[in-house]
């Protein structure tokens, strides 16, 4: 093998330089400490090994943490770049490797995670499960999204990172326009993680189809499921899209085929139209939980059950339905004529409709409501107004005559960010808030909570809002510059010292919960909240097995009908519990996919091919391999419920 | 919390002000396809203020009402289901509204999709613009020269531009005059405007199409049709061909300033079909368009 060692370098900036610093020194300081306080075998018995739902759903969580500040980082620097006319701050080739990242971490490393976290803590509690359907597919689908996110975080330092915008667009993304292995890197990294995500699809269908507590009907079920339920249908049919779309390309890249090249009858625009027909119904894979945890946390806030739930639901499936139909309005000016435009104009207007449906009725829970104003509630209640801009700003883009003249510029940078950050961010913050107490047995201090809160509300608003006014001014998006005689400035500027104002807010956010882990007192109850699903009648933290009896439900809100109307939720008595046993083997397998990953982005092709035979290897060790878990024994259960207190049983 | 939703009404009432202000170039039109774009841009602000106040105006009386205070104590809210009346209410007003919308979109995209209304009865002039990275070459056919960085037109003509790429998907963009269409290399599309003023005008590329994208800009500027003729007549007798090699070292060539040439590029690197054979199977795109270019090569209509 002739290695050339100048491929894996990346050159010049003291940014990166630093960046290299960084992670070396923050890895080396792991190693050390796991060492010194001989946590080696605590983090592989208890984490990287564990299939328990939650504990993956924490791991879910924290990955997302660390990946809004890698994102957050590259969003200031982009701000920093831009905040006055012919800044040196970055070059070009750096401005466009950051945004791109940008949007790839903040998409798939940062919102899908961070919600899919939160599905795995929730959901199984929410309908009465020990567990997921399929608890080490469970840890195969966290540990390759997070060895794909680490594939792509390393090309900032090893080779470069990709360079065409996070939708990859051909045929600048081909290696005639692209010729860094940076774009290498986005379609393994992606392919990695994006198995994962659609393996975490059909465990959750699975898991909420067949794993309700007896009595939970479809319709019984507490809205965030429902979210999930809907969410994962459709990932289960836009992700294979997203696989075959990122195949053809690291075909066009690593070994010459021409799909989507200039060459040879390559489709350009076959490219766009794969990403987008993955690409929309992803910005509903991350709105719709949002939407289910923006219902938990207004009804809990109100004292009252969601208003119009049959239409909440419906919504959501209509929303589900049009998201897969309304793909081209990411290019109404690729020159398809008005009939196409016109339709896919009338498809994206048309979400409108159950989206105000959702508002409305939210609104209406409100009403007649006792509204008390808690941090994930006020994160709930600022997004009704924020995401109604982000709304109304998207039916204006929806509009594909009006779109030729917003397409590309600022103003469409501004609306998705009212739809994502209020949509997706806002969301997760509030139920990372919410459920926090149930994971972890003690809230999050409110008043620094509430701190954190103003200022990333405040500060979004001037961060985001100035880029409106800048798009009708005909700034276009990912220009790394621009001169002054454009007056593009000022607003600039504003929207900087925005972004600073985010990250502050973001860093009180992180500080609230080292506080809070020092100083909160311990819940008593496991019910902080006097909230109304499943998921608060067990205790915090929650015991492995999550209930020590299967609730049996007979309403809607079955915890807040046991507490209020004094309807009995747990009869049975207790008995052994079935338990699935930890595996080491889902870790590996990611480790062995990074590694494949990382020898194909530089086609490295013996240890290509020696990586994947380990796949495989791995693969049919777990398909052999013979484990019917264990039992905890009933009184080994009964003592544990004793020493947890208080409870249900 | 309820303070903010006057905030918002304050900030959004700022869009009201901005058409007046003529720093904002896409609502300070300079010709009638973007003046239509403008006007339905302005059009659905105000229908979406309108919207805007309704939930701003619901969100407020919820919040001051219903919070927990002293006074409410001990009160237990309602169990409600919801209300079939209230439901199907904000089911219906948004269709309206959706409605309404998708008309006005349906007939301004046809409108600036073609010659614009006045100016059906002229001879639109046709200019090939295409793109390399990170330059617009524009080639006049009939005239037969070709300039780089810069076009000339006359005012109140219409301008028939074909846009297609030698490199990465572009987008032509001059915001005063139209709006944008991508320059894509397997194809050719279609962008009709007039311009109403004489004057220069900024176009630029908005697609990301790599490093140099942000310098991608050229000045179209709009004339006489006198000075126009003068200035054909002046480029056919003083500037030079555009030869292959000339035309190579172009292409290859990251970034240059203004250039023009008494040939077009047309000759030896003729533009992508007008329609590819793989768009075939997509009918429903621009096959109508497709049928009046094979018969009529001078006019380019879109339905």
């Amino acid at each position: 093998m002739n290695f050339d060692l100048e491929k894996f370098k990346v050159h010049g900036e003291p940014l990166i330089y630093g960046a290299m610093i960084s992670i070396a020194l923050v890895s080396i300081g792991i190693v050390v400490g796991l060492t010194v306080f001989r946590k080696w075998g605590w983090l592989w018995r208890e984490w990287l090994t564990t299939v328990d739902h939650k504990r993956i759903g924490v791991m879910y969580i924290l990955a997302a943490l660390l990946m809004l500040f890698r994102g957050g980082i590259d969003a200031l620097m982009m701000r920093l770049q831009t905040a006055a006319p012919d800044m040196k701050f970055l070059d070009a080739q750096h401005y466009n490797e950051v945004f791109t990242t940008h949007g790839l971490i903040m998409i798939l490393f940062m919102a899908m995670p961070f919600i899919i976290g939160l599905m795995n803590v929730v959901v199984p509690l929410q309908i009465g499960a020990r567990d997921v359907a399929f608890p080490r597919l469970n840890a195969v689908s966290f540990w390759l999204f997070f060895f794909g996110a680490m594939l792509l975080n390393i090309s900032f330092v090893i080779g470069g990172s990709p360079d065409a915008g996070w939708s990859a667009y051909f045929p600048l993304a081909s290696l005639e326009f692209s010729p860094t292995v940076g774009n290498n890197y986005y379609s393994l990294a992606l392919q990695i993680s994006g198995i994962g995500t659609l393996m975490t699809g059909v465990n959750f269908i699975v898991t909420i189809l067949k794993m309700r507590a007896p009595g939970m009907k479809l319709m019984r079920m507490p809205m965030f499921t429902w979210s999930v339920l809907i969410t994962n249908v459709i990932i289960v049919f836009a992700f294979p899209v997203l696989t075959v779309a990122l195949a053809l390309m690291m075909f066009d890249r690593l070994f010459g085929s021409q799909f989507f090249t200039m060459a040879n009858g390559g489709m350009d625009m076959l490219w766009a139209n794969l990403f987008w027909v993955w690409g929309h119904p992803e910005v509903y894979i991350v709105i719709l939980p949002a939407f289910g945890i923006y219902s938990e946390i207004i009804a809990t806030f109100s004292k009252k059950n969601l208003y119009g739930y049959t239409s909440m639901v419906a919504s959501m499936l209509i929303i589900s339905l049009l998201s897969f139909i309304v793909w081209a309005h990411h290019f109404y000016t690729m020159g398809q004529g008005v009939l196409v435009n016109g339709f896919f104009s009338i498809t994206t207007m048309a979400i409108a409709v159950p989206t105000g449906v959702k508002i409305f009725n939210w609104l209406f829970t409100l009403r007649k409501g006792r509204i008390s104003f808690t941090t994930p509630m006020l994160y709930s209640l600022a997004f009704i107004p924020i995401f109604t801009i982000g709304g109304v700003t998207g039916v204006m883009l929806a509009m594909a005559s009006a779109d030729y003249m917003y397409h590309n510029t600022m103003f469409l940078v501004a609306h998705f960010h009212y739809v994502l950050i209020p949509g997706a961010v806002f969301a997760v913050i509030a139920g990372f808030h919410y459920w926090f107490p149930k994971v972890f047995g003690f809230r999050l201090n409110e008043r620094i909570g509430k701190h954190a809160f103003w200022w990333i509300i405040i500060s979004f608003n001037v961060a985001f809002f100035p880029l409106f006014i800048l798009g009708l001014k005909g700034m276009t998006r990912r220009m790394y510059t621009y001169s002054a005689e454009t007056g593009f400035g000022p607003l600039n500027m504003i929207s900087f010292a925005g972004a600073l104002g985010l990250a502050i807010g973001f860093v009180i956010l992180v500080y609230n919960i080292y506080w809070s882990t020092r100083y909160m007192p311990r819940d008593e109850n496991g019910d902080p909240w006097d909230a109304r699903t499943l998921e608060w009648a067990t205790h915090s933290p929650i015991p492995e097995y999550n209930f020590a009896v299967v609730p049996k439900v007979k309403s809607r809100d079955p915890f807040w009908a046991m507490k209020h109307d004094k309807q009995p939720l747990f009869e049975e008595p207790i008995t052994k519990i079935h338990m699935p046993s930890n595996t080491g083997k889902p870790f590996v397998l990611g480790v062995v996919f990074f590694f494949l990953g990382f020898f194909l982005v530089f086609s490295m092709w013996i240890p290509a091919i020696v990586a994947g035979v380990g796949v495989l290897i791995v693969l049919a060790a777990m398909s052999f391999e013979r484990d019917h878990g264990f039992y905890i024994p009933a009184d080994k259960v009964i003592k544990t419920e004793k020493k947890l207190g208080g409870g249900t049983v | 919390m309820n303070k903010k939703g006057p905030l918002y009404a304050i900030f959004f009432s700022l869009f009201l002000l901005l058409p007046g202000c003529s720093s904002l170039t896409v609502l300070n039109p300079q010709g009638p396809a973007a003046k239509t774009l403008s006007d339905t841009i302005i059009l659905s602000i105000l229908v979406m203020l309108g919207v805007l106040a309704v939930v701003y105006i619901l969100y407020t009386i919820m919040l001051v009402k219903y919070r927990a205070k002293k006074s409410n104590e001990g009160y237990i809210p309602p169990h409600e289901e919801g209300n079939i009346w209230l439901e199907a209410t904000w089911i219906a007003i948004p269709i309206i509204i959706v409605a309404f919308l998708s008309v006005v979109t349906v007939k301004t995209t046809h409108a600036v999709e073609n010659v614009p209304a006045d100016y059906k009865d002229q001879k639109p002039l046709v200019i090939y613009a295409s793109s390399s990275n990170w330059k617009w070459h524009f080639s006049y056919p009939e005239e037969g020269i070709e300039t780089v960085n810069y076009v000339n037109f006359p005012v109140n003509r219409p301008v028939e531009f074909r846009l297609y790429s030698f490199g990465p998907i572009s987008s032509f963009w001059i915001p005063q005059l139209a709006g944008q269409k991508y320059a894509m290399s397997d194809m050719t599309t279609y962008l009709n405007l007039v311009a109403n003023t004489q004057g220069d005008f900024l176009g630029r590329n908005t697609n990301f199409s790599g490093k140099g994208y942000a310098q991608m800009e050229f000045t179209a500027t709009s004339m006489s049709s006198d000075d126009y003729d003068k200035w054909v007549k002046d480029v056919k007798s003083t500037a030079s061909q555009l030869t292959e090699d000339k035309f190579k070292s172009l292409l290859a060539t990251a970034h240059v300033g203004r250039e023009t040439f008494s040939s077009t590029h047309l000759t030896f690197s003729p533009p992508p079909a007008e329609h590819s054979e793989h768009m075939d199977m997509d009918h429903s795109n621009m096959d109508h368009s497709n049928m009046e270019m094979s018969t009529d090569e001078h006019t380019h209509q879109s339905n």
